[in-house]
């Protein structure tokens, strides 16, 4: 199974979404560079909106995920509730 | 008093439904052929446009909204860094080198991509796409504008930056990126959409942003950085919609799975000739490094195009041919870009050095097997010259590539001490290229290629000097005459970066800011 | 292949022969020595003796590197578009045969460049 893999900024915003991504991906890994945090995963990588929202105390919309994004890989599909990158190969 | 019931939003997938689909209508007294003129000709066959789907279902309410916050980010850290003299907090001068290279060779890239969205988006007659095409023009302009702003600031204290659209259009060096996408532009729409949309954006972007954007964050350079983040934002959805775009075109027909797999092999191989630039950024320029080169391509091209070909397999593409190559010349190629730049220092609008001796050490290090056995004995040379007063500078002009329009500095595959020149007779004349794959793509489109604006050539031609320059004058010096057509002041924008304007200035102003004068 | 286009698609090459104001070019470049990153390219007239370009031109060119003043030019092996060639020093560069946009390469035997790292 391929890797898939999203990069954010690293700020004060991003810091509990990447704790949310761990936290429903225990596959995942995170791996810090300069200014940024690259999650690697084999295969699948599901954002979830609830979980951000627990850690965060508010209201979520994922489409807020556009203002910290820097790269990703992998085919993407997004709900109101998930954002999934994921390989079929 | 009624109670005010809220009413119920619509999902993420309706919202994107209602605000892409259904806005077309068939026309009755234009024929479709004429509303839409060149979505035939490239042999693209599409049966049904509604099939395209944005993944993160972007409308464009939400689009501005988001685009106005980043924009709102960005603009107070630009205050904030130009209001605290940031430019002083960069680790060394040295490291203004790239920014200069980045604004005048990639910066014009992005207006050059706001017109080709625009165009493209203008020539698909599925809403769906056309939506993407104007948020990514929009963006595109956006990532010209902010990285002008950002840059400006530098331009106030340090050299070579002054004038970077002339430049962009005249420098020898910078016809690389130039005819890049001069290419793609005068593609039809759908293979612009594979050259740039999937191609650069999908396979290569990653290369050019991430070193780039942590190399600025690493290296102190807070304004680069945060218009590097701000377009890479935009990027992630670029690269989406790079790959929703591949998977759309090859889903809708069969027949279009050679052409698409041409058009891949084409522009992976253009994109990563231009990403030459990128390679010796990494490697040379900045003085606190993040990855090299090497590290850098087997990350996010190796691995994850790796990845991403697998994906692509059961449509019936392939990685490109061209991979095969490359990864024979990832030991070697930021050593020979920065040989080339060494060499034609005096032709640049940017400074170039020889690596200090901790910098050798890391090249070492990071390439075992090709620097101290290649590379090293060059450099100490060199290095020796120049500290007898002798610094090496190249005045006569390269031979180059018709395709890629780098000049002949890569080697044979497999063997690093000798030129790799290939040729092709087509009708009168002879045409040289860097490599099997430039070759190629020339005799595929010979006709396009033939025109190839080769500065080079242009200055013997005599249509690289001031208007009204006499070249037949006793003592005419045709260097002294192409950099003032550049716009370049010799001694000034050029040469070596040891005893140069920007070095002396940055110590003296480094100076004042840390101690009271 | 022709380029798919949606009219007629022919245009001049930029780079005729006419254009160069009665010169015609010639890549030469020095094999093994990559201090030098890429050939050369150069306008010379047709009529120039081959025997000039050696005396007059290399000099100015490839002088900086060492190996330059070692070269025994009578054991000089030619190349011509990656063959091996034989010209004539006497002859001008249209009786040696060649034609706008050649490329040349000499090889020096014995000559491998700085510390023999063919740069």
């Amino acid at each position: 199974m391929s890797t898939v893999f999203i990069a954010l900024q690293t700020n004060e915003d991003t810091r509990q979404i990447v704790d949310a991504i761990l936290q429903d991906n225990p596959h995942a890994v995170a791996n810090e560079q300069p200014a940024m945090v690259k999650i690697d995963a084999e295969g699948k990588l599901v954002v979830r909106r609830e979980t951000i929202e627990e850690l965060i105390g508010r209201p979520y919309d994922l489409q807020e995920m556009q203002i910290h994004m820097i790269t990703m890989s992998g085919n993407l599909d997004q709900t109101d509730d998930e954002m999934t990158l994921f390989w079929n190969a | 008093m009624d109670m005010q019931v809220a009413k119920k939003k619509l999902g993420l997938k309706e919202r994107y439904a209602v605000m892409t689909r259904g806005l077309d209508w068939k026309p009755s007294y234009q024929k479709m052929e004429d509303i839409y003129p060149y979505i035939a000709y490239e042999g693209i066959k599409i049966h049904d446009w509604d099939k395209w789907e944005d993944p993160f279902r972007l409308t464009m309410d939400a689009y501005w909204k988001y685009q106005s916050e980043k924009e709102r980010k960005l603009y107070s850290v630009l205050d904030a860094y130009v209001q605290s003299n940031g430019h002083l907090n960069v680790t060394d001068a040295r490291y203004l080198n790239t920014v200069k290279l980045f604004i005048s060779g990639i910066s014009p890239l992005e207006y050059v991509a706001h017109r080709g969205f625009a165009h493209a988006g203008r020539q698909f007659p599925g809403p769906g796409p056309r939506v993407a095409c104007l948020m990514q023009s929009l963006d595109e302009i956006r990532h010209a504008q902010t990285q002008v702003h950002a840059v400006s600031n530098y331009n106030k204290y340090y050299n070579g930056m002054h004038d970077f659209h002339h430049a962009h259009d005249r420098v020898w060096f910078l016809s690389v990126p130039k005819s890049f996408f001069d290419d793609a532009i005068t593609a039809g729409p759908f293979e612009f959409m594979v050259s740039i949309g999937f191609s650069f954006e999908y396979v290569l972007t990653n290369l050019l942003f991430v070193p780039f954007v942590s190399g600025a964050a690493y290296n102190g350079d807070m304004g680069t950085m945060t218009f590097g983040f701000s377009a890479q934002s935009d990027e992630a959805r670029h690269m989406t919609l790079g790959l929703e775009v591949i998977k759309f075109i090859l889903q809708q027909d069969p027949a279009n799975v050679p052409i698409v797999q041409r058009w891949i092999d084409k522009w992976t191989w253009r994109g990563y000739r231009v990403l030459t630039l990128v390679a010796m950024m990494m490697d040379y320029m900045l003085p606190k490094r993040t990855m090299s080169w090497k590290e850098a391509w087997e990350v996010y091209f190796e691995q994850n195009g790796g990845a991403l070909f697998k994906d692509l397999a059961r449509y019936g593409i392939k990685m490109p041919d061209c991979a095969a190559q490359i990864a024979l010349e990832k030991d070697h190629l930021s050593h020979q870009a920065w040989s080339t730049f060494y060499n034609y220092g005096a032709a640049t609008n940017f400074h170039s050095w020889m690596p200090d001796e901790d910098e050798m050490a890391w090249l070492s290090a990071k390439y075992p097997n090709s620097f101290d056995k290649h590379y090293r004995p060059r450099y100490e040379f060199w290095r020796e010259q120049a500290a007898k007063g002798n610094r090496f500078y190249n005045k006569t002009l390269p031979m180059l590539c018709q395709t890629c329009q780098i000049p002949l500095v890569f080697t044979e595959p497999g063997d690093p001490t000798k030129i790799c020149y290939r040729e092709v007779d087509y009708k009168e004349d002879k045409y040289h290229f860097c490599s099997d794959h430039c070759k190629k793509i020339f005799e595929d489109e010979p006709e396009k290629y033939v025109q190839a604006w080769l500065p080079v050539h242009q200055i013997y031609q005599g249509n690289c000097f001031p208007e009204g320059t006499d070249p037949t004058v006793e003592g005419f010096d045709p260097l002294a005459a192409v950099l003032k057509y550049y716009h370049l002041e010799h001694g000034r924008d050029n040469l070596d970066f040891e005893g140069s304007e920007d070095q002396k200035n940055f110590e003296a102003w480094h100076g004042q800011a840390t101690k009271n004068i | 292949m022709a380029v798919a286009a949606v009219k007629e698609y022919q245009f001049a090459p930029a780079d005729s022969v006419d254009k160069f104001h009665g010169n015609q070019l010639l890549y030469i470049g020095w094999e093994d020595h990559l201090l030098f990153c890429a050939p050369f390219a150069f306008p010379f007239p047709p009529a120039m003796r081959f025997g000039d370009i050696i005396a007059g031109v290399l000099p100015g060119v490839f002088g900086y590197h060492p190996d330059f003043a070692q070269i025994d030019w009578s054991k000089v092996e030619w190349l011509k578009s990656g063959q091996p060639w034989q010209p004539d020093v006497e002859k001008s560069l249209a009786e040696n045969g060649l034609k706008h946009k050649d490329v040349i390469r000499l090889r020096t035997p014995g000559l491998t460049g700085i510390k023999g790292s063919f740069s």
